[in-house]
């Protein structure tokens, strides 16, 4: 349960293709978010894999990605520079499992 | 930034404002008569959901953002409203993981089922072997499974899976269910035996013995690809915890709506004593689950009672309520299946007999005397040997 995102399963990587944060990226238009207290539930109804997304500031960071020009931009402008690279590799796992991709 | 302080298990435990997913029985009509039955199948109930009441549980699961429903019954495809609740469940983004004995899966259904989005089919098998399987689930009932299996493969369904309830009897064939799964490119998912419903008389007999238990963790820790639905979080007692959330998701993240309407805590304790409400009631779905006192109260911090000095209680949270339940032992005390033996402890000083399984909606013959299930004697008989 540690860290910014927990699964229910083990979910293997859909997209092994490494994270680029200089791409634009998007919530899949297969995923759904419902919110929580905790955060949002994330489900792909495509894998059938649900994923709990763990912190607000995470969940208002995959539901803004399509507003900006790269995942890299989006968290310049809502991630302090200190957590960056917890959320860089919270977005690499998202990417992996498909709630977000490229484009 | 505000990273999250509570723990997600302890925001769980204290409930969502709608399921995670839910377990949903769409009919008490079964053409097996399986000795471990949950709900203690076989006669449609009159009471049962129409096809419009049906639709309209959809809706609000739908409203309520509940992603997927675990569909059971009985046998949920002798409704014959089958194919169009399913379709109509997931047009409304209502997933559907259905679980079925197999014996209406004809290669037409299969193919009808390969064509829809968001399905998920899970074929009940409990022995890696038709003996095995058939003296749980009724003679013949492992060669309608395959054959289901079979034609789910022909229709190029994809990647369904084979659902496993655990016994004393079949704990010896994991790896021949999973070389099965394998060969269909099905996924395993092994679930823990409850004595509920029907099992309430052949938990006894059936379930892993103490050492079973632990080689069941072990092999389970090796093989993650392996699906659980978190049954076995007791065992995660004995050091490593099993993927999952382990935690006992009853009333807090999951909850059963049966065939008429009634929703349970859970799947594994359709009983009065954990009966919140029914659909039907003012307020539908939600407002059960929002508002039923029987929630309200298993939202609320639990006492560890005998387990509160047990240095694993964190790790199993005193395991199963319906295990309990059932088998006469107090809620807030060990399992009956507690791996440190405190379950069979308390098995042997407890004060209230076991609950006697009730006649539910088995079938009775003319006279209203209960059809008897294949009883399973020849597990007595191997667990003495």
């Amino acid at each position: 349960m540690r860290g910014l995102l927990s699964l229910t399963d083990i979910v293997p990587a859909v997209d092994d293709r490494p994270f680029d944060p200089h791409l634009a990226w998007r919530v899949h238009p297969r995923v759904a978010l419902r919110d929580e207290s905790f955060g949002a539930l994330a489900y792909h109804y495509g894998t059938r894999r649900l994923l709990f997304l763990k912190s607000h500031a995470l969940v208002e960071l995959v539901s803004s990605l399509h507003l900006f020009e790269s995942a890299a931009a989006a968290m310049e402008a809502l991630v302090p520079e200190p957590e960056r690279g917890t959320y860089s590799r919270a977005l690499a796992r998202l990417a992996e499992s498909e709630v977000i991709h490229a484009g | 930034m505000p990273v999250e302080s509570v723990p997600l298990r302890e925001r769980f435990t204290q409930g969502l404002d709608a399921p995670i997913c839910l377990t949903w029985e769409l009919t008490y009509a079964c053409n097996l008569a399986c000795v471990h039955c949950l709900s203690s199948s076989g006669r449609r109930d009159p009471r049962e959901l129409s096809a419009a009441e049906a639709r309209g549980v959809v809706d609000e699961l739908a409203a309520m953002k509940v992603f997927y429903v675990n569909i059971g019954g009985g046998e949920p495809m002798l409704r014959p409203d089958f194919f169009d609740l399913l379709t109509y469940a997931v047009d409304h983004q209502v997933g559907v993981k259905f679980s079925t004995n197999g014996t209406r899966l004809t290669p037409d259904r299969a193919r009808r089922l390969a064509a829809l989005d968001y399905v998920d089919v899970q074929v009940s098998l409990d022995g890696a072997l038709a003996s095995t399987n058939d003296a749980v689930r009724g003679e013949g009932s492992f060669a309608a499974a395959r054959t289901a299996m079979d034609n789910l493969a022909a229709a190029g369904f994809g990647q369904f899976k084979i659902s496993v309830v655990v016994t004393r009897e079949n704990v010896t064939q994991l790896d021949r269910f999973a070389d099965i799964a394998q060969g269909y490119g099905a996924q395993l998912r092994l679930t823990r035996l409850r004595p509920s419903g029907r099992g309430v008389d052949s938990w006894e007999a059936l379930h892993p013995t103490a050492d079973q238990q632990r080689m069941l963790y072990h092999w389970l820790l090796e093989r993650p690809d392996v699906l659980t639905g978190d049954s076995f979080f007791h065992l995660s007692a004995l050091g490593q915890p099993l993927d999952g959330l382990n935690l006992c998701g009853a009333g807090r993240v999951v909850c059963l709506i049966d065939p008429v309407g009634d929703v349970y805590a859970c799947p594994f304790v359709i009983d009065r004593e954990f009966l919140a409400g029914n659909v039907r009631d003012q307020g539908g779905f939600a407002g059960v689950w929002r508002q039923s006192e029987l929630f309200a109260s298993l939202r609320e911090p639990q006492s560890a009672g005998a387990c509160a000095s047990c240095g694993s209680y964190d790790a199993c949270q005193g395991g199963c309520m319906a295990a309990k339940f059932f088998t006469g032992l107090p809620l807030d005390g060990p399992d009956p299946e507690c791996v440190f033996g405190h379950g069979e402890d308390a098995l042997a000083a407890r004060d209230r007999p076991p609950g006697a399984a009730l006649l539910g909606h088995s079938k009775v013959d003319r006279a209203g005397i209960p059809i008897p299930v294949p009883t399973p004697v020849r597990f007595r008989t191997s667990a003495t040997a």
